[in-house]
């Protein structure tokens, strides 16, 4: 796997833009900050605007259970919490991948 | 591939972003249909000035290149950034980091930065990189920078694909003598001092002049030093003027670059063709089978094998 690792605190403009300039497989959002049910759907839904629907967006990072079913249905496909094991998350892109390689 | 590479290639010209991710990203796979979207396009390039920025680990490029497309975008220049980084050798995998440097210029339209992983290529750059700066040229790029792994003596590469070589060193790493035993000063055709607000920077200048006074080739171009802060922007419209200064240095000594440039990729396009074709031939050929049971066995060693093969193919007896 290629990581692009893009650094922090960039608007969804930014994370967006670089999705689509690196044409990325899989876009991996990590956030700490709480403001996950804000930032996570607009991001979602510039990359529908923009017809990168067929990235797999996935999330970590500080969000709470509860919160999760919320995302899922406004297309972050997974959570995945702090402590997760690594292969755990890598074993989820392996099988969820939408784009064929 | 999901989109024709017709598409892809009319996608470029019309200057549609999307395309070019997208072709970038078949050409780097080796996609079969990206060779003819890359044959059509040659003749759409020829207008970027690319510009290799070479150094070791930590010396800045990143920052620096981030600072010179600002300052190039300040006089509505079309900015190209291809960020290579290495590929481990044991899992293939690799962790692209360039962009961290460059987060303000995504949403800038006129700049279009890319990451690459080197997939095992040595020399400082991928397979594919001068592949991917042609599309970039084709898509409308006035100017392109190619930041290579920096490690040493190996980035040779970017020499052959570059108009200008920037060789970006900072103080303090320890690098300085590496640099210049290395014989790294030929690669450079600028050499810039980042992080010059650092205790020892003016000692690396020093250390660089004195390298420099040690090539005693005659030269009709000698590399200007440029001490720069990166991260305050320090020294960068120096180096727009020094790198405006080598372009025009190169215009007036004409076609030669360019036909070295031609060369080197005729050579390296002749190689890859010869070895699908010519390489895949052999593998069907049960001399092939046999000279490797030889060659295992030790009673045949490889080098002549390969002349035999070669004259077999040439038609020589």
């Amino acid at each position: 796997m290629e990581v692009i690792y893009t650094g922090l605190r960039q608007t969804p403009e930014q994370i967006v833009e670089a999705a689509m300039q690196e044409d990325v497989d899989v876009l991996c959002l990590s956030i700490l900050s709480g403001a996950h049910m804000t930032l996570l759907p607009e991001i979602v839904d510039l990359m529908k605007r923009r017809s990168l629907d067929d990235v797999l967006v996935i999330a970590g990072g500080i969000i709470p259970d509860e919160d999760v079913p919320k995302l899922k249905e406004m297309g972050i496909a997974e959570v995945f919490g702090p402590g997760t094991p690594t292969h755990v998350t890598v074993d989820y892109i392996k099988s969820n991948l939408r784009r064929k390689l | 591939m999901a989109f024709s590479a017709r598409d892809l290639v009319q996608g470029v010209l019309k200057r549609d972003r999307r395309s070019v991710a997208r072709l970038m990203t078949a050409i780097e796979n080796e996609d079969p249909e990206s060779k003819a979207a890359v044959s059509e396009l040659y003749s759409h390039t020829g207008n970027a000035y690319t510009v290799g920025v070479t150094g070791p680990p930590g010396s800045g490029k990143s920052t620096l290149i981030g600072q010179l497309a600002k300052q190039y975008r300040k006089h509505e220049t079309r900015v190209g950034i291809i960020a290579v980084d290495p590929s481990s050798p044991f899992t293939g995998g690799a962790l692209l980091g360039d962009r961290i440097r460059m987060q303000e210029l995504s949403t800038d339209e006129g700049v279009f930065v890319r990451s690459m992983a080197t997939r095992g290529s040595l020399g400082g750059l991928a397979r594919s990189t001068s592949e991917l700066v042609n599309v970039l040229d084709a898509f409308g790029c006035d100017i392109i920078f190619v930041e290579t792994v920096g490690a040493g003596q190996s980035e040779v590469d970017v020499m052959r694909l570059a108009d200008t070589v920037v060789l970006v060193l900072a103080p303090g790493l320890g690098d300085d003598i590496q640099a210049i035993k290395a014989g790294i000063m030929e690669i450079g055709d600028i050499i810039v001092v980042n992080k010059a607000d650092r205790e020892n920077a003016e000692r690396t200048v020093l250390e660089i002049m004195s390298a420099l006074e040690l090539d005693t080739e005659q030269k009709k171009w000698s590399p200007p030093i440029v001490r720069t802060i990166a991260t305050s922007n320090e020294g960068i419209e120096k180096l727009v003027e020094k790198l405006e200064e080598h372009k025009c240095f190169l215009k007036e000594a004409g076609m030669g670059r360019r036909r070295i440039k031609g060369g080197i990729q005729l050579v390296e396009a002749l190689k890859v063709r010869l070895a699908e074709t010519v390489i895949a031939d052999l593998r069907n050929d049960p001399d092939f089978e046999n000279m490797i049971e030889k060659i295992a066995r030790r009673e045949l060693n490889p080098y002549e094998a390969a002349i035999t093969l070669v004259n077999k193919i040439v038609g020589k007896t």
